[in-house]
């Protein structure tokens, strides 16, 4: 990334402090660019097919979204901590989630509070075993969430013998399907309400200035009296913890579990990320733009299925076809890393 | 079976090299050394119990099943491998294998005289597979992991558009062949690994095997040594797609017929191996016969796990948990990760 929003200025003279002009700075900026793609391929699934515009198609889009945008804070924690910080886990880590509440909820709202302690307590577990695998073992975090895949996949096979029982209280329904307030559901809400809190936890709260120093450069970190090793582990359980949360939403969504619920969140966390300007080099990006990453893939795969591309005779394979092509354009329009001649 | 030779230094040769990266390198022999021990050591335990466990595991169609088994997920390792040590990674590596195997299996069609043609034409997808990894990566310049993601949907996607089902019939030449037991004892896929590892020293040995360790190791410093760093991160990303596309052709012979499916899971066991094998993650430092020997000491716990009479549903458990603990092992062996140490710091870890 030899542009980004984290270090305004950064290139220029220290007495000169004149920045690029504004709309060349806007240009460059990954946050515009995603959001300008994502409000222009929502333009054109509105215009293939105009209830795509609806409110209510807006908010079933959102509220698919958000899923992706819970399950992504995490991911993006991880990835700004650095040393290569990545948690491809959260996919496995918000099933398991979704699988333990729904057993203890079993479709009544007594046991709702205890479940869902008890859900996101077995995510904070796999959390705590990432840090301790990627801080205490020296495993590379990309090899030790990896493990934790086969593993927690392992214990989910294990605690369920294959068939997940149970279903989602209709309290927790109600919060992601049901009810809403001012038209909007609430897990729209909360998901609102998590933004605005990781936005301020990055950009003005101590614990997020820790954890850019961290992903920067860790030695001056560690040498201006940081402790690093308790910023990056609590970025891997923050991220176990958010994945959880994550969980629960799709569980409320879904009603009911299966063993794969959150399998493909796994690499399209990272993805979102990354269109939103987090580098995975560390130190770089911020949550602002992992939303709007979350948003552009959600209305990618929408216009996908509304075009009705897969389907038919040659069933998913032209819509993942095209997904990777247009991630990959996306990806070029600014996530470049530098030329080695400089 | 294939132990690793003690990794030898990628820059002893006179290569046009300034002392920069020769110190690196010697140095990355030095941490290099500990976990090719260690997964000899693992090796011997897994065997060991496999052993005891198994009271026929030396039969002549025991061993054939077992190579039979290790080849495809040995070659995926190799391949993997390759990219890693040039400093990339590639996630849609198993994406790959199954495009490559499809594209076989359906121009073969259970004919033996379009066996070669269906070989010609996987290979060459997975080159060509491989190219497209490596100009968006190298070209393109975008972050490996992501990029590659990206291109293993649309691999997957081309997969399901040449053989929508698993399903298929590979030719019986190749089954056949694949299934044979040479001089009693050496089945045909043991002598197609050590083909794999000796085709391995011979690139190694190539100025583009050098060249991979050089651009892995620190790509500045290979830049500035006149390495053509884009060239060697192409081809790497092109040799780890042909040498995928040979992982599917194993898997077709195995298994008989394509499965366009399995894309992810490879692409999971692929990387796990090559780190249990001692390669760092970053590149530069590890090689191909750490990874062929991981990915049979995976094989072989998985076996064990088996036979060891672990009950059904918490085979996959126990299985996850012995691989983490390996993981975290050879992740300690490894080490240097994380923090850049100085270098009185980085000696003292590659001696420790």
């Amino acid at each position: 990334m030899s542009v980004s929003t984290a270090e305004p200025g950064a290139p220029e003279q220290p007495p000169a402090p004149t920045r690029p002009p504004l709309l060349h700075r806007l240009v460059r900026d990954p946050v515009v660019i995603s959001g300008s793609v994502a409000v222009l391929l929502w333009g054109v699934a509105a215009l293939v097919s105009p209830s795509f515009a609806d409110w209510n198609q807006l908010v079933t889009l959102m509220t698919v979204a958000s899923f992706l945008g819970v399950i992504s804070i995490g991911q993006t924690l991880v990835i700004i901590a650095g040393g290569e910080g990545i948690d491809l886990s959260v996919g496995a880590t918000a099933t398991l989630s979704a699988i333990v509440a729904s057993r203890f909820m079993d479709g009544t709202n007594d046991g709702f509070l205890g479940a869902v302690l008890l859900a996101l307590g077995a995510c904070c577990v796999v959390g705590v075993v990432n840090a301790v695998g990627v801080l205490a073992f020296r495993v590379p975090p990309l090899v030790m969430t990896l493990g934790m895949i086969a593993v927690v996949t392992g214990f989910i096979r294990l605690y369920t013998g294959g068939r997940p029982e149970g279903s989602a209280a209709p309290l927790l329904r109600t919060l992601v399907a049901g009810d809403t307030v001012a038209g909007i559901p609430g897990v729209l809400w909360l998901w609102l309400g998590l933004s605005v809190l990781v936005v301020w936890l990055l950009r003005r709260s101590p614990f997020g200035w820790r954890l850019y120093a961290v992903g920067a450069n860790r030695t001056t970190a560690y040498l201006s009296g940081v402790n690093t090793a308790a910023v990056k582990f609590s970025a891997y359980v923050l991220s176990s913890l958010f994945a959880g949360v994550g969980g629960l939403l799709l569980l409320g969504y879904s009603q009911n579990v299966y063993t794969s619920l959150g399998t493909d969140y796994m690499l399209n966390s990272v993805a979102a990320a990354v269109i939103g300007g987090t580098a995975l080099i560390g130190g770089v990006g911020g949550y602002l733009g992992t939303v709007i990453g979350a948003i552009l893939l959600t209305v990618l795969d929408s216009l996908l299925r509304i075009m009705q591309i897969g389907g038919g005779e040659w069933g998913d394979a032209p819509r993942q076809i095209i997904y990777g092509l247009v991630l990959v354009t996306v990806l070029t329009a600014y996530g470049r890393q530098k030329r080695l001649r400089q | 079976m294939s132990t690793p030779a003690p990794t030898r230094s990628p820059a002893a040769s006179p290569a046009p090299t300034p002392p920069g990266p020769v110190a690196q390198a010697a140095q990355s022999v030095m941490s290099a050394r500990m976990p090719t021990l260690a997964v000899t050591a693992l090796l011997v335990i897994t065997l060991a119990a496999s052993i005891v466990l198994q009271p026929d595991f030396f039969s002549a169609y025991s061993l054939s099943a077992s190579f039979a088994t290790i080849l495809p997920v040995a070659t995926i390792a190799a391949a993997q491998t390759i990219i890693v040590l040039g400093g990339g990674i590639d996630l849609s590596i198993g994406t790959i294998v199954t495009l490559a195997s499809a594209v076989s299996v359906v121009l073969m069609d259970g004919d033996n005289s379009r066996l070669p043609l269906a070989l010609a034409a996987g290979l060459a997808t997975g080159a060509a597979c491989g190219l497209v990894n490596g100009l968006v990566v190298a070209g393109l310049r975008l972050q490996p992991i992501v990029a590659t993601f990206a291109t293993s949907s649309v691999f997957g996607g081309l997969a399901l558009l040449v053989l929508p089902q698993p399903g298929g019939t590979a030719s019986p030449v190749l089954t056949q062949g694949f299934g044979m037991v040479l001089a009693i004892y050496i089945p045909v896929p043991a002598v197609l690994l050590l083909a794999l590892w000796l085709a391995w020293r011979l690139l190694r040995r190539h100025r583009f095997g050098q060249y991979l360790y050089a651009v892995g190791g620190n790509a500045d410093a290979a830049y500035t040594s006149a390495v053509p760093v884009s060239a060697v991160r192409v081809f790497s990303y092109v040799a780890g797609g042909t040498v995928a596309a040979l992982a599917g052709i194993a898997l077709l012979a195995d298994s008989g017929a394509g499965d366009p499916t399995l894309g992810t899971e490879l692409t999971l066991g692929s990387i796990a191996a090559l780190v249990i094998g001692g390669t760092r993650l970053r590149g530069g430092s590890g090689g191909v016969g750490g990874a062929l020997v991981g990915a049979i000491v995976l094989s072989l716990i998985q076996g064990l796990v088996f036979f060891a009479g672990v009950p059904t549903d918490a085979r996959e458990f126990v299985y996850g948990c012995i691989i983490i603990v390996a993981i975290a092992l050879a992740g300690l062996l490894t080490s240097r990760n994380g923090t850049r140490r100085t270098a009185a710091a980085r000696g003292k870890a590659g001696t420790a």
